[in-house]
């Protein structure tokens, strides 16, 4: 396979300039007869769909959910990154670029991230322009917070419901072309398969959820903005029916999925209570702007507070360690998230966790509240302090909050250029979806940047440069060969998995599986991996795999609506993604970001990188079922950027 | 913990349906509701005596408004301010008996036991309930000023979920809690003023066309809103539309 980035010519703070200058365009008229699909209503797909619609396209949009406004984008709380430099604070451009490269590990594409951070001020205007209630301070011009991994005050929040408002103000925008009838909104179906025509996307298979119909849309491009894969974890901070099957689906349909090991585990969660635990929580990193992590430096007084005999107020000040604060003075709370992640865990590991599990650290607001008052915490937190309070039963104003790192994010995804088009013409991935900004680490408030960014600035332009001789190839037919063969390969893929438990002696449910899965990958595929874990991961799960084709029961028929069904045909993708993710994190003999293998670290235990042999992105290829996947490495060339240690200190 | 629940079961949007009685045992206090049922649900699979009790969710963190169920009379239970998904156990005595019901409401229909069709909601957004901007030039956004009270009641009513709890509780299923906190949201923003009138007046008529019935100020949905959204949005959005049967806009059908 050959990987071409399409990276414009000229300097990198010019590429995107010049793109725009140069790229193909299509004239109004031909807008028109130009059909698009785009699958997934988050923040890149209603956007983006939006944006298509408002310049004239025909625009088909998909949702799993009941409407377009409950994409999980919807669930993001802290904030927006923007080089606004609003206050004054030094920011700019460039300074967010090297911050996102930087917090990336030196594993994202330059041209993609300069971009990004080039427009991500127009991001702000256009969320304001549509009636987003971004906090104001009293002079009525917009509030800026701090983030991981940044020294300056660059992110926009509307409260800690920020996803939730940027979320709207796009469906805002998706809804009023609707209205316009531009764009054809499809609720409560799910995209089963993608159709390829002479190499070329052109169209979907979907199902519709209500009524278990499959049903054929076809257009002259596909954009895929379905999110991330974080639910191979069963436990993580995605919603329950986030899951990674569209692109899956493209994947093994022939688009390159690229650096699978890259997850990112958040820090501040609420931690696991039970077994019937359905999902984490998150508690908003904008907590760590004035919240102080800590645990007891003495092993007996963390080991009194698990058995129950203390309290975190009965720790004296002298007796806890703050040891993000200790451990990197210049960061200190405000460490990227893989690094804070990994310290809690260090901790806990050397037995000085908190909780009743040991799998917890302390999350404290005493300070705050002193210094500013508990009105003050309670206007800038009071909504994420209550929802501690409802699920924990304990009053975070009075007591530290208990939090542990859980699965968050994914940084990998499908393989896409710098037009955002991935290795199959006419299929583009936007959002969470692809791999293209974050490197193996994401950098925080910068999720909803990019999916904006994507859907609203970048692929409006770059698919015209796509579609420009599309207007040649006149309507696509659904009737095509390659439709039919497309929609008997998932009455197959059902059929399949209703007959298993048909024949299943010991018949279990689907979510006996998937937290089976979860089980493994957290174990050994989580936030220490090594060789050995590896290996023994691939082992268990492929013999899990096995035992769900042998094993799974699914209620009820095809023809009806059947959420047991839709848990089990993405949990079957679940486990062969699992395998690709392993054979990722296995390949990769280096420590960066997220990945974090126990073989390569520096003596005080920070990641260890290895540039020299691996500074590429990692782009697997689907060879058919059960056949290994071969790797194409896209060389990262870093022109601009000085490449250095990750240095937090 | 143990449970006795009876719950609505209804095979599709023509079926009869009726109220079916399961016995959960072992249940931890720290448990969620929705996780409750999902516990049910593992037991209805593996005993294989029934379909699964289909109810919607998503994020279960609540903030998507996917989830909402009847539960003992009050739409999202009995604790304020939460959703169904933020609803735990330890809300319950041991031994309870637990009624579950979906929304009920003309415009709400049942799709599958627990499930309703709020599409009619959509339908209103997209009535009006946006700032007419395209993508792109658009001004900076500190040219706009908007003192921070403002700023802060739109968000109060921005914060809306969507979940369609201020219908089930209310005895004329009237949608005003919903399309109030839209109205409120974008009309006391300064952007929002363009088309204010218009907004009210095209959202108003969805509302009615689309079968909500009438507000008759009992706020049952203000008291059971998981959001604590004030009934005050409605009484801005009835102000406004009152404002718009005299203005040049308003009278444009």
């Amino acid at each position: 396979m050959i990987l071409d980035s399409k990276i414009p010519e000229g300097p990198l703070s010019e590429k995107w300039t010049n793109y725009k200058a140069s790229q193909k365009l299509v004239n109004p008229a031909n807008k028109r007869k130009i059909d698009i699909i785009v699958v997934g209503t988050g923040l890149a797909g209603a956007s983006a769909a939006a944006s298509l619609g408002a310049l004239g396209f025909n625009v088909d949009i998909f949702c799993i959910q009941d409407s377009p406004r409950r994409a999980h984008s919807i669930a993001a709380q802290g904030g927006i990154n923007a080089a606004k430099n609003y206050q004054n604070d030094g920011d700019s451009v460039e300074r967010l670029f090297r911050d996102t490269i930087k917090g990336g590990d030196y594993r994202a594409r330059e041209a993609n991230v300069y971009r990004l951070a080039e427009v991500s001020g127009d991001i702000i205007d256009q969320c304001v322009a549509q009636g987003v209630p971004f906090a104001r301070d009293y002079g009525g011009l917009l509030d800026n917070r701090s983030f991981g991994g940044a020294q300056v005050s660059r992110t926009f929040y509307a409260r800690g419901q920020t996803g939730q408002q940027l979320l709207l103000g796009a469906y805002g925008a998706l809804s009023r072309e609707i209205a316009r009838g531009t764009v054809r909104l499809h609720e409560r179906r799910e995209m089963m398969e993608l159709v390829v025509i002479e190499g070329r996307a052109r169209g979907i298979i979907a199902r519709n959820l209500v009524t278990g119909q499959l049903e054929r849309y076809a257009a002259h491009a596909v954009v895929l903005a379905t999110g991330g894969y974080g639910n191979v974890y069963y436990l993580s901070t995605n919603a329950m029916n986030s899951n990674g099957s569209a692109a899956w689906i493209c994947h093994k349909k022939g688009a390159a999925f690229a650096n699978p090991c890259y997850v990112q585990i958040h820090p501040t969660c609420i931690p696991v209570h039970g077994d019937y635990q359905s999902k984490l929580t998150l508690m908003s990193e904008s907590l760590r702007n004035d919240g102080r992590i800590w645990v007891p430096k003495k092993k007996e007084d963390a080991e009194a507070i698990r058995r129950g005999e203390k309290g975190p107020l009965d720790i004296p000040e002298e007796d806890r360690d703050y040891y993000l604060e200790r451990r990197y003075p210049a960061f200190g709370n405000l460490v990227p998230r893989d690094v804070a992640s990994r310290a809690a865990k260090e901790r806990c590991d050397a037995g000085f966790g908190v909780g009743t599990t040991g799998l917890a650290v302390y999350l404290d607001f005493a300070d705050a509240i002193k210094r500013m008052g508990r009105d003050v915490v309670e206007q800038k937190y009071g909504n994420l302090f209550q929802m501690y309070q409802k699920i924990v039963d304990t009053d975070p104003y009075e007591e530290p909050m208990m939090i542990y790192p859980a699965v968050h994010y994914t940084m990998g995804g499908l393989w896409v250029d710098y037009e955002l088009q991935t290795t199959i013409q006419g299929l583009f991935a936007a959002g969470e979806a692809n791999f293209s900004d974050h490197g193996a680490n994401r950098l925080g408030a910068s999720a909803l940047m990019q999916g904006l960014a994507d859907g609203y600035f970048v692929l409006p332009y770059t698919m015209q440069n796509y579609l420009a001789d599309q207007i040649y190839v006149g309507k696509i037919s659904p009737y095509a060969k390659e439709f039919d063969q497309a929609e008997d390969s998932v009455r197959q893929r059902i059929d399949n998995l209703f007959n298993v438990g048909r024949h299943a002696t010991e018949p279990h449910s689907v979510d006996f599986f998937h937290k089976a899965l979860g089980k493994i990958m957290w174990e050994y595929v989580g936030m220490a991996r090594n060789t050995q874990s590896l290996t023994q991961a691939m082992d268990l799960v492929k013999e899990l795999e096995s035992n769900f084709w042998n094993k799974v029961y699914v209620p009820g028929s095809a023809e009806e609506f059947n959420p047991e069904l839709e848990k089990a045909y993405r949990l079957a993708d679940y486990f062969e993604l699992a395998r690709l993710i392993i054979t990722d994190a296995l390949h990769r003999e280096e420590s960066c970001g997220g990945h974090f293998r126990t073989e390569h670290q520096t003596e005080d235990g920070e990641t260890q990188r290895d540039d020299e042999n691996y500074m590429y992105v990692a782009a697997w290829e689907y060879q058919g079922h059960n056949v290994p996947e071969t790797m194409t490495k896209e060389e990262l060339k870093y022109e601009h950027i000085k490449i250095a240690k990750r240095n937090y200190k | 913990m143990k449970f006795t629940l009876h719950i609505w079961r209804q095979e599709n949007a023509h079926a009869k349906g009726r109220f079916e009685t399961y016995h959960v045992d072992n249940i931890s206090a720290e448990c969620s509701f929705l996780e409750m049922l999902d516990i049910l649900n593992e037991q209805l699979v593996n005993d294989r005596i029934a379909h699964p009790v289909c109810f919607d969710n998503d994020c279960r963190e609540g903030i998507c408004g996917m989830c909402g169920l009847y539960i003992n009379g009050r739409p999202h239970g009995n604790d304020d301010g939460v959703t169904t998904c933020q609803l735990h156990m330890r809300r319950f005595t041991d031994g309870d008996e637990i009624w579950i019901e979906p929304w009920r409401a003309k415009a709400f229909p049942v799709i599958r036991d627990l499930v309703v069709d709020r599409s009619a909601f959509d339908k209103i957004i997209q009535a009006g309930g946006y700032i007419s901007t395209t993508t792109g030039g658009v001004p900076d956004a500190n040219s706009i000023l908007i003192p921070k009270h403002k700023a802060d009641q739109s968000m109060d009513a921005a914060a809306c979920i969507g979940c369609g709890a201020c219908v089930a509780a209310c005895k004329n299923a009237s949608a005003m809690l919903f399309v109030g906190a839209k109205v409120s949201h974008l009309n006391l923003l300064p952007q929002g003023k363009v088309e204010a009138l218009d907004r009210v007046r095209k959202m108003v008529m969805k509302m009615d066309e689309l079968g909500f019935g009438s507000c008759t100020n009992t706020y049952a949905c203000e008291a059971e809103c998981p959001k604590q959204i004030k009934r005050q949005n409605i009484a801005r959005m009835n102000r406004q539309w009152i404002g718009q049967m005299f203005s040049e806009t308003g009278n444009k059908k």
